[in-house]
């Protein structure tokens, strides 16, 4: 049964991500921001959105290159992506909310490739947990935390488009 | 050899009885039943206690598969099926390969299963040559050979005009001709029962018209010729009304059903189980309800085994490549067990058993399927409440395949007697 | 008296482990199915139009009666989902030689094969080839039917229902009509049962009393000899091909006969709703079943139907391909 705790708060942790971010990506004027959906997406539409870069953005699930497809199937519910911009020869910031095993990052590297060769990919995530399976580091992190593996790390946005970030204790098998 | 078969349940239908009670055998012939012929001592003694002591079983359609199909069973193989099913008498059709329109044909498959000494072999002869419609075959001559009727098999008569010759042929001499009713062509190339499962399953049917077409046809010309027709397999409600009627009318007409068609229909093709492959195919749920009722008013004059081997190669095919038939010998006595069983309200038992043995004899008119006293000692005894499962292991025959596969049925034969000699025994 | 049978084409989970028939599958699955090939759609429009869920998976594709349009379609989606693929005509082969169609299929599964795409003119063929799989211990060889017999066709069943969704949305209130051969229509059969288990009130059938098969009803299908009267006000019609042996089977006279009364002209499209939709499965006879100005007006979806169909037919494949969560 989760049990909810606010620990973060998640608008304080965005504005400090946005900063690293936009001092990152100084001397890159046309970087190209790609956000993993569900949270990825939330936060890349917002970085987006405050650097100026709404031509550049993009959306990718990446539910069809994960390698628990032979343990677990389809994800039932898989949401379109959509790469608006040219994926040669970009630089690329790629957006998820939370960093834990590495594999969703491994995952959606791979999609980026199959849209074309890009000349950098940088990491950005609200929150890193720690516990990481592939050699993957973030460039760009809001906080850095540990939980132990039954607990869940979720970001939710509301109907205004506030967004919260909550511990949840997990029955269920939670690797990503 | 003297025989004494003690404390069973004996049953015989033609001779209403129906009591515990001894019966005694000498010579290969009922002795007496009740009290021991005076000087009697028994040579063997079977105690048939809680066991029912019956006619032995009279099948009219058992394919032996010899000569010419071997690779499917063989005579010593399903001649003991048929003991083993408690068959004593059973009459195989012509559709051999070659098919019996030899005298020296019939000769020969009369004298193999004497040789056996397993059940008696009644043979019915090709009423055409090759069973192809067109030459009368020597129908004396098959008689003397030993054939007791003469049949077409699954093929049928395309020129009505030789059927009609064959028929004025065989009344001639008195024969009786055994006929599949079956249209030649409507329902030609179908496989399964007309109707919304097999449109559903996509499955070629054969109508019920396919059947009651061909009875007209056939008492039509039984009005004409006055020859005896048995009629082989009828299947659907419409075909036992046709029956029913030329009864009442006088014509000199009987018929059998085949013993799976008392329980199963069309809906038993599931997932298109070729071992529900059979032809005539499985009717409907209401054909079958017809069958049962016309077994209870005597439309129906006997049930038959219609015993087919088929090896797995010719069912382990997509539905419609595999080949028609089930298994039988060694069914017939339960599967009609358990139709008694379902008439509920009332002691089905002897009736039931009426149709496998005196019933079954009258019609092929065999001096067999009763134990008056002087009558030949064929005789079964079956514990009616065993239940067995039925399996190939179980099963005898060479033919494994019924739609009853996996299931269990009640009545196992404990002993055969042909003759006066024991020919199975558990 | 029933036999106890097991729906073959679901495992003991209830999950889809083969897929043979649209009959008797939950809604449930049908529209988790159609969802997916939603998110499959996309996957065309891509510079690499692949992703890759079956890589390295063989899928064998077994046409005992040839069809090179689905064929095609069905090793494109395949290969979208950066499967290997290996076409056998089977008529060329082994089977000729005498070989049982389930000796062929062992000897295949020895090759380490993940999915058979079987299509076969004998209704049944794949639930046997399945039942084999299951009852010789190779529960992880999967079984798609592309068409047997009469019998079933369910990846076209479902995408034709994909392509109903795309453009009417709610199933439950609409009326469809198929016209033609449904007697000997696998695709009719199919689509019959899917529409029935998706809710839509009124299927109807129209044609000759020669080309209807019994039963219909039984089905949950209305009957219609009398086209002009079929069509009145229908949401989708699904035009059915007419084979030549149709007119050698004595169940037409000619083809022109047939147009006359059962073609898909404009002015018999004009019967129906004005936003009606034209379907086919393909390949189309024109001037037998349909009229060119229909098949190439606006009405016609039948080419957004073949690019559905591989989206469909991938989905398919990699539900049976997955693991289970």
């Amino acid at each position: 049964m989760p049990t909810t705790k606010q620990d973060f708060d998640a608008e304080a942790l965005y504005r400090a991500l946005l900063e690293q971010v936009r001092a990152g990506l100084a001397d890159v004027p046309d970087a190209a921001i790609v956000g993993i959906h569900s949270g990825g997406a939330w936060l890349a539409e917002r970085l987006a959105g405050d650097l100026d870069l709404q031509s550049r953005l993009g959306f990718i699930d990446v539910s069809f290159y994960r390698d628990d497809y032979a343990r677990k199937g389809l994800h039932p519910d898989v949401k379109p992506t959509h790469i608006g911009f040219n994926v040669d020869g970009a630089t690329i910031l790629l957006v998820d909310d939370v960093l834990y095993t590495g594999r969703t990052t491994r995952a959606a590297i791979n999609v980026l490739f199959d849209y074309g060769r890009p000349a950098c990919i940088k990491l950005a995530a609200l929150a890193d947990r720690g516990g990481r399976e592939l050699p993957v580091a973030p460039d760009f992190v809001g906080v850095t935390t540990t939980l132990e593996g039954a607990q869940l790390l979720s970001l939710a946005r509301d109907a205004s488009g506030q967004l919260s970030l909550t511990i949840e204790e997990d029955n269920a098998d939670s690797a990503q | 050899m003297k025989l004494h078969i003690k404390n069973g349940r004996l049953i015989d239908p033609a001779n209403n009885i129906d009591r515990v009670t001894d019966l005694f055998v000498v010579d290969g012939k009922v002795a007496a039943i009740g009290d021991a012929p005076a000087g009697f001592t028994a040579d063997t003694t079977i105690d048939a206690a809680n066991r029912v002591v019956a006619p032995g079983l009279v099948d009219l359609s058992a394919r032996l598969r010899e000569p010419g199909y071997e690779y499917k069973a063989t005579l010593e193989s399903e001649m003991r099926a048929a003991v083993q099913g408690g068959v004593t008498s059973l009459v195989c059709p012509p559709d051999t390969d070659p098919v019996l329109d030899e005298p020296g044909l019939v000769e020969m498959l009369k004298h193999r299963a004497r040789n056996l000494d397993l059940a008696n072999v009644h043979p019915l002869g090709a009423l055409t040559m090759g069973l192809k419609g067109q030459a009368l075959t020597e129908m004396a001559e098959l008689t003397e050979a030993g054939c007791i009727g003469f049949a077409q098999a699954e093929v049928p008569i395309l020129d009505t005009n030789v059927l009609l010759r064959a028929l004025q042929y065989a009344k001639t001499f008195g024969y009786t001709v055994w006929l599949r009713p079956q249209d030649a062509h409507i329902g030609r190339g179908g496989v399964a029962h007309s109707g919304p499962l097999a449109s559903r399953l996509g499955l070629s049917g054969v109508p019920v018209m396919a059947e009651t077409i061909a009875l007209h046809t056939i008492f039509e010309l039984v009005r004409s010729t006055g020859a005896r027709v048995h009629l082989c397999r009828l299947s659907s409600a419409a075909g036992l009304e046709l029956v029913r009627a030329a009864k009442k009318e006088g014509l000199p007409v009987t018929c059998d059903v085949g013993v799976h068609h008392l329980h199963m229909t069309d809906a038993d093709i599931g997932f298109f189980d070729s071992n529900a492959r059979l032809t005539p195919p499985l009717r409907s749920g209401r054909d079958r309800d017809a069958i049962s009722a016309a077994l209870l008013d005597g439309t129906i004059d006997a049930v038959c085994s219609d015993h087919t081997p088929v090896d797995d190669d010719e069912k382990l095919l997509p539905f419609a490549e595999a080949s028609p038939g089930a298994t039988g010998l060694e069914l017939l006595l339960s599967l009609t067990l358990k139709w008694a069983e379902e008439q509920r309200g009332q002691d089905a038992l002897p009736r039931a058993l009426a149709m496998i043995t005196s019933n079954a004899a009258r019609t092929a008119g065999l001096p067999a399927g009763q134990l008056g006293v002087g009558a030949q000692a064929d005789i079964v005894v079956f514990d009616p409440a065993t239940r067995w499962k039925v399996e190939g292991a179980a099963l005898a025959s060479q033919g494994k395949h019924t739609p009853f596969l996996g299931f269990e049925v009640s009545g196992q034969v404990q002993a055969t007697v042909v003759g006066g000699r024991i020919a199975f025994q558990r | 008296m029933p036999i106890l049978h097991n729906n073959p084409q679901l495992n003991k989970n209830g999950e889809l482990q083969h897929l043979l028939t649209i009959e008797g599958l939950p809604k449930a699955i049908i529209n988790h199915i159609l969802d997916t090939a939603q998110s499959f759609v996309g996957i065309s429009d891509r510079e690499v139009k692949k992703v890759p869920l079956m890589r390295g998976k063989s899928v064998f594709n077994l046409f005992f009666e040839n069809s090179t349009r689905t064929r095609t379609t069905f090793e494109i989606a395949s290969k979208r989902l950066s499967a290997d693929v290996i076409n056998l005509n089977i008529q060329a082969s082994s089977t000729t030689k005498g070989e049982s169609l389930l000796d062929t299929i062992d000897n295949l599964a020895a090759m380490h094969a993940d999915m058979f795409v079987v299509r076969h003119a004998q209704s049944g063929a794949p639930y046997l080839i399945a039942k084999h799989l299951n009852d010789s211990g190779q529960k992880d060889i999967h079984v798609v039917n592309a068409g047997d017999g009469r019998h079933a066709h369910p990846t076209q069943g479902l995408l034709d229902m994909y392509t109903i969704r795309h453009y009417k949305q709610d199933f439950t209130n609409l009326r469809v009509a198929i016209v033609g051969d449904i007697l000997h229509s696998r695709v009719a059969r199919s689509d019959i049962h899917a529409l029935t288990t998706l809710g839509v009130p009124e299927v109807r059938a129209i044609g000759p009393q020669t080309l209807l098969p019994g039963g219909l009803e039984h089905m949950g299908v209305r009957v219609f000899n009398d086209m002009d009267e079929g069509l009145k006000d229908v949401d989708v019609i699904i035009m059915l091909r007419l084979q030549n042996e149709r007119m050698s089977g004595a169940l037409l006279p000619s083809a022109q006969e047939y147009f006359k009364s059962y073609g898909l002209t404009p002015e018999r499209l004009a019967l129906a709703k004005p936003d009606a939709i034209v379907m086919h499965p393909g390949p189309m006879n024109r001037g037998v079943e349909i009229d060119s100005a229909v098949a190439d007006g606006k009405q016609a979806v039948i080419l957004p139907q073949v690019t559905f169909g591989i989206a469909v037919r991938m989905a398919v494949m990699s539900i049976l391909a997955g693991g289970r969560a």
